[in-house]
């Protein structure tokens, strides 16, 4: 029972944390130096590792896709399968995995350092909130980043593809562009980047939530960091079945 | 006038008691110092007076207003007033020591970085740190991070400091160099203040000097308490399991038959 009641405890505690982020975007002060300092060290620190991610997931999903299309004689739609599956599902989902694994571990662990070394206490002592100067410009990176960083590694999913199909399996260099590009259409365009959206939101508060109910140490900082990351990760994939489920229903 | 009031305060932790029916009383210009062994909830006193931990029941006063029930945005005024020196000091490890000083300020919005740079310059002298400025928190020692700390939480000429275990882990000099700052504060500027503390020696010291304004080349002389003159303005309090167990002057306590405080100050 106790189990259960920690867990809605966690979960009431979480949207309260979600809530006033969000409510601090329209109260003074706004740390705007502090969220592009943010975006610099979430957005451009995780470019390389979403570049690698994107460009050998592409080029996998042309490698294994083309052996299915082959018996179906259908091997010029790989461009198409790439590019949908990139756009829509793979690129959002595993550039919010690779981010959480990253982005979500570092704001915990710095946060839980924060507390456990009473830094989170002094700045209250001294007259901040820290949830208007470290979790809001924390959430407000991460939603910014993680669409413009899935963005990257949908394209250079593309390129990945492309690089597969031209050189393993002789596929046309225009034919594999024109369907990959002619198969998206306005709305797998904005599924694509609405779901980054959420996602990054996900593992920004995540991050900061595990982060701020640390306890217990160095040892806490330790478990803080993995909690955060295993939460967000998980909650990706599930926000992601859902987030799936209503823009299909909406079409 | 009080600076700061208990009222009958109660606190626990995972229903284990930390404070029980705990009340005290600070007056302006007063210096608390208060002894405990570990767990017996002088930390939690400290960070009650900041609004930083909420008691289960009974009400804190500070200069005379409940803050018992404020929410973080009433508090903020009242944190103003008040200077905090962390048992670890605390300091923003990110941050240049220069930038931990002048936080406060740089947060109020003092757009005039020469003011808040003077300002930053005038607290590390007075700490005796001013060449420490550009360094960072990981350069220093733990002596000078506790100085650092104390100019950080001076910041605003706040009416009450709190120091918790200011002292602790530091060698007898540096220990003495942190004591004579809290004199001075005490003495010169009239600030309140709570001193909790494991350092016998340093309270004691605390409890028996003095600091008048002294001349150009020695600006601030201590003078020991004699037969002349007697302190007034420190008290002690020990606490043993959430309750007080002795308050008032240090000599009272020195000759207390209790036993355990007689363990406490062996």
């Amino acid at each position: 029972m106790n189990f259960f009641i920690q867990i809605l405890a966690d979960v009431q505690a979480f949207t309260l944390l979600c809530l006033e982020a969000l409510a601090n975007l329209f109260r003074k002060p706004r740390y705007v130096k502090d969220t592009f300092s943010q975006m610099d060290l979430i957005g451009v620190g995780s470019v390389v590792i979403v570049i690698l991610t994107g460009f050998f997931t592409g080029g996998v999903l042309a490698l294994q896709s083309a052996s299915s299309l082959k018996a179906f004689g259908a091997v010029n739609l790989t461009g198409q399968l790439v590019s949908l599956s990139l756009v829509k599902e793979l690129g959002p989902v595993l550039t919010a995995l690779m981010v959480a694994g990253r982005v979500g571990s570092g704001i915990a662990s710095q946060l839980g350092s924060m507390l456990v070394t009473e830094q989170i206490d002094a700045m209250r002592a001294l007259g901040t909130d820290p949830v208007k100067k470290l979790v809001t410009p924390r959430m407000v990176a991460c939603t910014t980043m993680l669409p413009l960083l899935t963005v990257l590694a949908d394209l250079f999913g593309l390129v990945g593809g492309w690089i597969v199909s031209f050189y393993t399996l002789q596929l046309n260099t225009s034919l594999y562009w024109s369907t990959a590009l002619r198969s998206l259409d306005y709305n797998h365009a904005l599924e694509g980047l609405v779901k980054p959206v959420v996602f990054g939101f996900i593992v920004g508060m995540v991050g900061c939530y595990f982060g701020l109910r640390t306890r217990g140490g160095t040892r806490g900082v330790g478990q803080s960091t993995t909690q955060a990351v295993v939460t967000a990760s998980i909650l990706v994939i599930v926000a992601d079945f859902f987030l799936s489920k209503i823009i299909l229903e909406l079409r | 006038m009080s600076a700061i009031r208990f009222e009958r305060v109660s606190k626990s932790y995972d229903s284990l008691p930390v404070l029980q029916d705990f009340s005290l009383e600070v007056r302006e210009g007063e210096t608390k110092v208060v002894l405990g062994g570990s767990g017996s909830g002088k930390s939690t006193l400290l960070k009650m007076v900041l609004g930083l931990i909420k008691p289960d029941s009974g009400r804190v006063y500070v200069h005379d207003q409940d803050i018992t029930h404020l929410s973080e945005r009433e508090l903020m005024p009242i944190r103003k007033q008040i200077g905090m020196v962390f048992q670890e000091s605390a300091l923003f490890d990110s941050l240049t020591v220069g930038e931990n000083v002048g936080y406060r300020l740089l947060e109020e919005g003092t757009r005039d970085l020469d003011d808040v740079e003077q300002v930053v310059r005038r607290l590390l002298g007075f700490v005796g740190l001013e060449r420490a400025i550009d360094k960072m928190p990981s350069e220093l020692s733990g002596g000078m991070r506790r100085r650092v700390a104390i100019a950080r939480a001076m910041v605003g000429n706040p009416r009450i400091m709190l120091y918790d275990e200011p002292t602790a882990g530091l060698d007898p000099i540096t220990g003495r160099t942190i004591c004579d700052l809290m004199i001075e504060l005490r003495d010169l500027q009239g600030v309140s203040s709570i001193f909790v503390t494991h350092d016998l020696k340093s309270a004691l010291n605390l409890a028996s000097e003095l600091a008048v304004p002294g001349t150009d080349d020695e600006p601030v002389v201590f003078r020991p308490e004699n037969d002349d003159f007697c302190l007034i303005n420190t008290r002690f309090v020990i606490l043993r399991e959430g309750r007080i167990l002795f308050e008032g002057f240090d000599e009272a306590m020195l000759e207390s038959k209790d036993p355990y405080i007689q363990e406490f100050l062996t």
